[in-house]
């Protein structure tokens, strides 16, 4: 089924407004505005728009530590994610998670994770749950290239394969672990060639192309949803920024980057949108402008939120 | 009353919660065709099926993992880690996201997950499929902890730990699986974190968990010939503990000794003799005395195992040393 042109358009502004979102962060967590550290998506984002542009409200995501391109791509709202990175009482977990947490049950989306690898069998379990309620949906699990070398990795493909489970495991391959480049900490090039060991479909995308990233993971998702079991989608993408906020980056060359850079996901979805005549330059601007209008009142949403009260220390650690 | 053993006791439980509430499933190594390592889910598979009593492969973190996922996504997962020492293979998927995740995701998350597993010397299985960990999980906020010692209290403790929202642990013991008990016919639950006076008494207050419960009562019967009294609390819940019933009666007897099968050191009956010392001193008349196992693993040998289990001797001893 083709997508219509809002569709794409709405993908593309998902995308911008990721990178808006990103590039703020990088910005305020430079000034000392936010605790903690985070790790920012930028370079990736035709990777979470592609797959969760294909789900329904029924659906789950677990997602990385890096995993602010997930939520917003889910449809998460930026000011509360904007709060809770904050640390304020507004955001997504009244502040109690940060960066590396964020989530919402509710909107499908099982949390940003702190432990690389976690979500992989978390989000086995949720596909478990919709086969279990019959409820028609699919989990996905995004997780990077060193994720694939845990046992978590292991168990969960395996597990999934055999309950025939709808899920749909997203290697984000950015080609590091940290500091570690992917050949040197596998020995393999492809990711996907591990569903062989599970039984299960394996396939290797351009991470940085929206639509062959959407495509794929369409295809997984029908799969998923008509019983058939989990499909292991690897998408070779690159992330801008380092590990984290202040990574100096010492293992990696500029030349690299700047190769890179230059096939950005989003110039890319726009250069295809105008070729396309779907748009023009003009349109494409508005689009920016409005997501930069967003972000700065998420940004507002999270400054004059307040800090949560000492009393909420206690609080949440179980149900009444 | 039924006379029911600890191990019926435990499937009668999953049986009425897996008929009252269908989102209750079971899912754990060799827990369906063959009825569970020590058979306490025999039969469960005839009357719910493969779909809710579900073999796994040897996955532990996938087993974990996944009920944490399953809890999250609206299903009340029960799954089987077959012997606690093999829950190291999976702390993950219990400690860093069964236990968080309500709190870090800001009170919005619910993950009903009941584990079931195995603790307890006695049986000749040596330092991997022997140890007592409870200490363990009672150190992580956001998990409960449940220790039955007797059938009645098995089944009513394991069906309000389903019927919980939050993620429990529910180690049985395995010495504990023949015996027999009067259990009260249909349905009921214990609250989690109430304690039980299993023995009424004046001189001293023994509390002791699981297997060791039984030891304790029997060193009380012995104790009781001698003209002392020994009033035994079982806490069967470690998280939320009971402290009340425990320093109420230390109130009334003036002493205290805990007994536990975990090694004394960093164990639990330290958290109840700090507890007792920070908050009832003043009842104390003579020095709190902790039983547990040596500091060593739980060794094979039949001699080495029986001198590493506290036994009757040990309490005796114990509570002699204080009066």
């Amino acid at each position: 089924m083709a997508l219509t042109k809002e569709e794409m358009m709405e993908m593309y502004q998902r995308m911008l407004l990721i990178r808006e979102f990103e590039d703020s962060v990088a910005n305020v967590f430079s000034q000392g505005q936010i605790p903690g550290f985070v790790h920012l998506y930028v370079g990736e984002e035709a990777v979470a728009v592609g797959v969760c542009s294909n789900l329904s409200d029924q659906d789950y995501i677990a997602s990385t530590h890096r995993g602010h391109g997930h939520g917003i791509a889910r449809g998460a709202s930026v000011d509360k994610m904007m709060a809770e990175i904050f640390g304020k009482i507004d955001g997504y977990c009244k502040g109690k998670g940060g960066s590396m947490h964020i989530a919402d049950v509710e909107l499908g989306f099982l949390g940003a994770n702190g432990i690389v690898g976690a979500g992989l069998p978390l989000a086995a379990g949720a596909a478990f749950a919709n086969k279990y309620l019959n409820n028609n949906g699919v989990a996905v699990c995004f997780f990077g290239d060193a994720a694939s070398n845990r046992a978590t990795f292991h168990e969960a493909l395996n597990l999934s394969s055999i309950w025939k489970l709808p899920v749909v495991f997203v290697c984000e391959n950015n080609m590091y672990g940290i500091s570690m480049s992917q050949e040197r900490h596998q020995n393999i090039t492809d990711v996907a060639d591990r569903a062989t060991a599970y039984g299960i479909p394996g396939l290797t995308v351009d991470g940085n192309d929206l639509m062959a990233v959407y495509e794929a993971s369409s295809e997984a998702v029908k799969r998923a949803r008509a019983g058939e079991g989990p499909t292991l989608i690897e998408c070779k993408t690159y992330r801008h920024r380092g590990h984290f906020e202040g990574d100096a980056c010492v293992y990696r060359s500029e030349d690299e980057l700047n190769q890179w850079k230059k096939k950005c996901p989003i110039k890319r979805f726009a250069a295809r949108l105008l070729e396309m005549g779907l748009a023009g330059q003009d349109e494409l601007d508005k689009i920016n402008e409005q997501v930069k209008e967003q972000i700065k009142s998420a940004l507002e949403f999270a400054r004059q939120s307040p800090l949560p009260d000492i009393t909420e220390l206690t609080k949440d650690v179980y149900c009444d | 009353m039924l006379e029911m053993t600890y191990s019926q006791a435990i499937n009668a439980a999953l049986r009425e919660e897996m008929r009252r509430d269908g989102t209750v499933y079971i899912l754990g190594e060799d827990v369906g065709v063959f009825g569970g390592c020590f058979g306490v889910t025999v039969g469960l598979i005839d009357e719910f099926g493969a779909q809710r009593v579900m073999d796994t492969p040897i996955s532990e973190t996938a087993i974990m993992g996944s009920a944490v996922g399953a809890a999250a996504a609206g299903l009340r997962p029960v799954p089987e880690i077959m012997f606690v020492d093999f829950m190291a293979v999976c702390l993950d998927e219990f400690f860093n996201q069964a236990a968080k995740m309500r709190y870090m995701f800001g009170g919005k998350a619910r993950v009903p997950v009941t584990l079931r597993t195995v603790c307890g010397a006695g049986v000749g299985a040596a330092a991997q499929h022997s140890q007592s960990l409870e200490a363990w999980f009672t150190h992580m906020p956001g998990v409960k902890v449940v220790m039955p010692s007797t059938p009645a209290d098995a089944k009513g403790l394991l069906a309000a730990s389903i019927r919980d929202d939050n993620p429990v642990i529910f180690i049985e013991h395995k010495v504990l699986y023949g015996l027999s008990g009067p259990v009260p016919e249909g349905e009921y639950t214990i609250p989690l974190g109430k304690a039980d006076i299993k023995r009424p008494g004046g001189d001293v207050t023994v509390v002791a968990t699981s297997m060791m419960l039984h030891k304790a009562l029997a060193a009380a019967q012995t104790l009781a010939g001698e003209g002392i009294e020994a009033e035994v609390i079982d806490p069967r819940t470690l998280s939320p503990l009971d402290k009340d019933t425990i320093l109420e009666s230390v109130a009334k007897t003036g002493r205290l000794v805990v007994v536990h099968e975990a090694v004394k050191t960093g164990g639990f009956g330290g958290e109840i003799a700090a507890i007792v010392a920070e908050e009832g001193f003043d009842y104390l008349d003579a020095p709190i005395k902790r039983v547990g196992a040596p500091f060593t693993p739980v060794p094979f040998s039949p001699p080495l195992e029986a001198a590493y289990i506290p036994d009757e001797n040990k309490i005796i001893a114990a509570v002699k040393e204080l009066l």
